[in-house]
């Protein structure tokens, strides 16, 4: 359902201002807070970064900070370098990996949301389980009904090529919850990561179950929602388009037709 | 194990806290101009169907038209009718596959804007033009 604000217990609230450390290259970071262990609002904490001390990216400066000021500061992250999609999160407005984004892209002060429209675990940490169990929904591995080969299944380079910028998608779900329609819609919409991964086992030359595949995704909800609004492209920090791949799926639900 | 709270967990903030974007704006723009154009269908429908009941009733409505504030909510409808128009013409070039580039896709937005403003503009001046008046 559409809900342009915010439930009660999801307003923020104006947080703390953390002292600046030392002086230096300062540079301020306003990053949204909530625990679960207060029962307060979320809020927004204010913190002080000495940029000459700091690697260049926003998750340096938050690694900085939880390291040097305030252990509580929470977040995920792995392998700091845009392959893992842990970090996802909202920062200066737009979905991105903290670890891809530099600091000094951001003009003014750094702020920085979790993922929007999710329900939260804590600070940064959105949880994840629908849009998990969204990507089981769509029966993300190959499906074949010929016998299985002695050896692998074999695919030539024209098909192996079509898998290019699909595969590459780290499901970070920058995309999904940078979609309004997912925003609105994301208990029965599937989303932009969701319907990419869809697309890469769609045309698969390897997979069987195109048909079965597509019967599942033919629905007013779960593909259709999609209105071309851009933003999951905008979004990916792998440069993928989502917007595209599922275009191509709503071609196909239309050429099987013919 | 710690307690869970997933009942009480809040939602993250979304349109608050997401940098508006062009092509962004001009899609819930396409949806607005959508719902703009079933009103002024309405105007139109009432238009014809006073034409059909008698002159004197022709008259009147001509004279709602004609007055200034008829005219705005009428240049309103001709720039919501083209810009959606245009918005649907994007729609049928993605519906193929294709426009997708991120350039591509900024560039069309941009397009979109400034040719609905254009035509709008063209046709009222045209109809000045012609008519002498509006």
């Amino acid at each position: 359902m559409v809900a342009f604000t915010l439930p009660q217990n999801s307003k923020i609230d104006a947080g703390k201002t953390w002292p600046a450390p030392h002086k230096g290259d300062l540079k301020e970071f306003r990053i949204y807070r909530w625990s679960p262990d207060d029962h307060r609002n979320p809020r927004i904490d204010t913190y002080q970064v000495d940029l000459k001390s700091c690697g260049p990216m926003v998750l340096d400066a938050l690694i900085k900070i939880k390291n040097e000021q305030d252990a509580t500061l929470t977040f995920r992250r792995s392998c700091r370098e845009g392959i893992c999609g842990s970090c996802a999160m909202n920062i200066d407005g737009t979905n991105t990996l903290a670890c891809l984004k530099a600091i000094e892209d951001v003009r003014g002060p750094v702020k920085i949301y979790p993922l929007p429209h999710m329900p939260v675990v804590k600070d940064l940490v959105p949880d994840m389980t629908h849009f998990y169990a969204q990507h089981r929904s769509i029966e993300p591995w190959l499906k074949t009904t010929t016998p299985t080969p002695q050896a692998e299944w074999k695919q030539s380079r024209p098909d192996r090529a079509k898998l290019d910028g699909l595969y590459e998608c780290i499901l970070c779900a920058c995309c999904s919850t940078s979609c309004p329609s997912y925003w609105w819609n994301g208990d029965r919409y599937l989303g932009p990561a969701i319907l990419l991964q869809a697309y890469r086992w769609l045309i698969d030359s390897r997979d069987e179950a195109t048909g079965e595949r597509l019967d599942n995704l033919e629905d007013p909800f779960r593909l259709y929602r999609c209105h071309t609004i851009m933003n999951c492209a905008k979004a990916c920090p792998k440069h993928l388009n989502p917007a595209k791949a599922i275009a191509e799926i709503k071609k196909m639900m239309v050429e099987r037709r013919l | 194990m710690a307690e869970t709270h997933t009942d009480q967990r809040p939602l993250s903030p979304h349109l608050q806290i997401y940098r508006p974007m062009l092509t962004m704006m001009m899609s819930i723009v396409h949806r607005i101009t959508g719902m703009a154009l079933y009103f002024g269908i309405i105007l139109l429908v009432w238009w014809l169907m006073a034409a059909a009941i008698s002159a004197e009733y022709f008259a009147l409505t001509q004279s709602v038209f004609g007055h200034w504030l008829g005219k705005i909510v009428l240049f309103g409808f001709t720039w919501a009718l083209l810009h959606h128009m245009l918005g649907g013409l994007r729609h049928l070039l993605w519906d193929t596959g294709h426009g997708f580039k991120l350039n591509l896709v900024e560039w069309l937005a941009r397009l979109n804007l400034a040719l609905s403003i254009i035509l709008t503009l063209a046709l009222w001046i045209g109809v000045y033009w012609v008519r002498g008046t509006l």
